[in-house]
């Protein structure tokens, strides 16, 4: 059978189109039936292309979709919009696959009636047995925590992914905030459409409006062309707006007027845009406080704080130090491909008193040092960072050479519980940040990966420290 | 000789495990005896169809897609499968009764209008 050409643009080979799709794929024409199939669709099918083409789609593809009178199909074809669904087929090996189809309709102009559809199949089994096995039973599997207050945590996600409601997650930097906002969403409802991340403390305003909400053609200098926004992106699924705390009052007015009316105007635009998207906060701010200083609205904060995660440091995490130092070192190990390493008595002393102010991330980023600068097989004192060694001697003092004695294990903590530790502890964390942007000859990405703190929380400690 | 095709209207079913309908046959020396009788179930359910199959004392399936367990369950009963046919359950039956039908077959259409 020869291959069939699409009007537009040019000359097309259906086939080549669907060659390109990492899925098993076909083209129906305005009666369903096969135009066009890849080779996916072949395998999964066990019809080859000059079986299948001219037959009715459903009898190919045997699926459950409540298709049995190709009234999906119809509705594709009649409303132009696109349909997502999962389901299951009957495959050449007559086992039953899970599935998730999605049905485009295929027009030769915009807006004109659709001639045709595309279904795409995407094989979901594997992710299905994953969902299985951690869908509510297991939510560590991406975030690792056995302490009373992780399980805690824990046992209100299910409950919040449930629901549709705005979540506020609180919490210091490096806890996981964006872990536990992706595991709600990826477990709601939502989970199979986007997740969108933005720090709303990363852009100056003006551009966190244009990003978060879009512009149209023409709106300032630069707009060279019309442009979704964030909120249009996670149409369907979930925004998540990182660094809350930093939005700036004007934008907060629009962000409170889209989670009432799921609506709002693009910059420079004259029509409304409408969304259904689920917003997801985190800050590491109190936003309380803020509300009190006036820097933060107050029927924002009772809109987003409907529901509310508070992520303990890791300081107070029972034992869940010693359970990730084991569970990064394994990773990395697997992921240089190295012989997994171990810490040493004296070393794992060091690290188990150590107070962490970067939390996991920072955590993570000692052992990923160790990993790579020690080449024994048994992680020693001496192979840790030395600011580890820094901090415990405080004040604006610098620390002898590495290793610390054994003795002084229970030492390296900040200065925490002291008189005047606001200030003393300000002052380590000046020259901390001042030695790592030495050592980093200025690079603000390596002296924030060498302290275990993300890029644009280094940058706002030092607007803080006034060193920016 | 006893022949159950599962239906959809006037098609073989594409998946054994949604058919509600069934068309059972009878034929001798592969002629029909008396006319094909249709059997309409309250729901799809592979397990009652199944069940069905045995009461009627069926010696042959006539379907389309069946999923692993169910063909199994048909085989150790000695029951003959035949699956993966695509067309309508007329057309199907005709063929097996000539000898001529195998597992896997699209026949070939006798109306343009393919709605089920």
């Amino acid at each position: 059978m020869s291959r069939k050409p699409l009007a537009v643009p040019g000359e097309v080979f259906l086939e080549d189109l669907l060659a390109g799709i990492p899925h098993a794929s076909a083209v129906l024409d305005e009666g369903a039936r096969i135009v066009a199939v890849n080779p996916l669709l072949e395998v999964l099918t066990g019809y080859r292309r000059d079986s299948a083409i001219g037959v009715y789609a459903e009898f190919i593809l045997r699926s459950n979709l409540p298709n049995g009178r190709g009234q999906l199909f119809q509705r594709v074809l009649d409303s132009g919009e696109p349909v997502s669904m999962d389901g299951d087929i009957i495959d050449r090996n007559r086992m039953r696959v899970a599935v998730r189809f999605t049905l485009s309709a295929l027009r030769l102009r915009r807006n004109s009636q659709a001639v045709g559809i595309l279904v795409v199949l995407e094989d979901i089994s594997q992710l299905q047995a994953k969902a299985k096995s951690t869908l509510f039973g297991d939510w560590t599997t991406d975030i690792i925590g056995h302490s009373k207050k992780m399980q805690d945590v824990f046992n209100v996600m299910p409950l919040m992914a449930h629901t549709d409601a705005s979540i506020l997650i609180t919490g210091e930097t490096g806890t996981g905030k964006d872990k536990i906002a992706e595991a709600i969403h990826r477990n709601s409802a939502r989970g199979k459409f986007q997740f969108v991340k933005i720090n709303c403390g990363a852009l100056p305003p003006e551009l966190l409006e244009s990003e978060l909400f879009g512009h149209v053609k023409g709106a300032f200098t630069g707009a060279v062309r019309d442009k979704p926004g964030m909120f249009k992106l996670a149409d369907k699924g979930t925004i998540f707006l990182t660094e809350i705390g930093d939005m700036p009052l004007p934008l907060q007015v629009k962000l409170l007027s889209v989670l009432d009316d799921r609506s709002y105007f693009r910059v420079g635009g004259e029509t409304k845009e409408r969304v259904d998207v689920r917003v997801i906060a985190a800050t590491h701010r109190s936003l309380r406080e803020q509300v009190d200083r006036g820097a933060f609205r107050e029927d924002l904060f009772y809109r987003l704080n409907v529901l509310q995660i508070h992520l303990p440091p890791l300081r107070e995490r029972d034992g869940d130090i010693r359970f990730l130092l084991d569970h990064f070192l394994g990773d990395y190990a697997d992921h240089l491909g190295k012989e997994r390493q171990t810490f040493s008595a004296e070393a794992l002393e060091l690290l188990l008193a150590y107070s962490y102010p970067g939390n996991i991330r920072e955590l993570r980023n000692i052992v990923e040092y160790c990993v790579n600068v020690c080449g024994k097989s048994v992680i020693d004192g001496e192979d840790l960072p030395r600011y580890l060694f820094t901090r415990e001697v405080g004040v604006g003092q610098r620390a002898p050479a590495p290793p610390a004695p054994p003795t002084a294990g229970r030492e390296p903590r900040e200065p925490r519980g002291e008189t005047g530790e606001g200030e003393s502890w300000r002052t380590v964390e000046r020259e901390m940040i001042l030695d790592a942007l030495r050592t980093a000859r200025g690079n603000r990405s390596k002296a924030a990966q060498q302290l275990g703190l993300g890029r644009s929380t280094l940058w706002r400690k030092m607007r803080q420290l006034n060193l920016a | 000789m006893k022949i159950l095709l599962t239906a959809q209207g006037d098609y073989i079913a594409q998946r054994f495990d949604l058919a509600a309908e069934a068309v059972i046959a009878t034929a001798d020396n592969g002629v029909l005896s008396g006319r094909p009788r249709t059997i309409i179930m309250d729901r799809p359910s592979p397990e009652n169809l199944s069940n069905m199959v045995m009461e009627e004392n069926i010696a042959v399936v006539i379907c389309g897609g069946i999923e692993e367990r169910h063909y199994q369950f048909l085989q150790w009963k000695k029951i003959r499968v035949i699956d993966y046919i695509i067309g309508e359950h007329s057309v199907a039956l005709q063929r097996f009764l000539r000898g001529e039908l195998q597992p896997g077959d699209i026949l070939p259409l006798s109306r343009a209008n393919l709605s089920l």
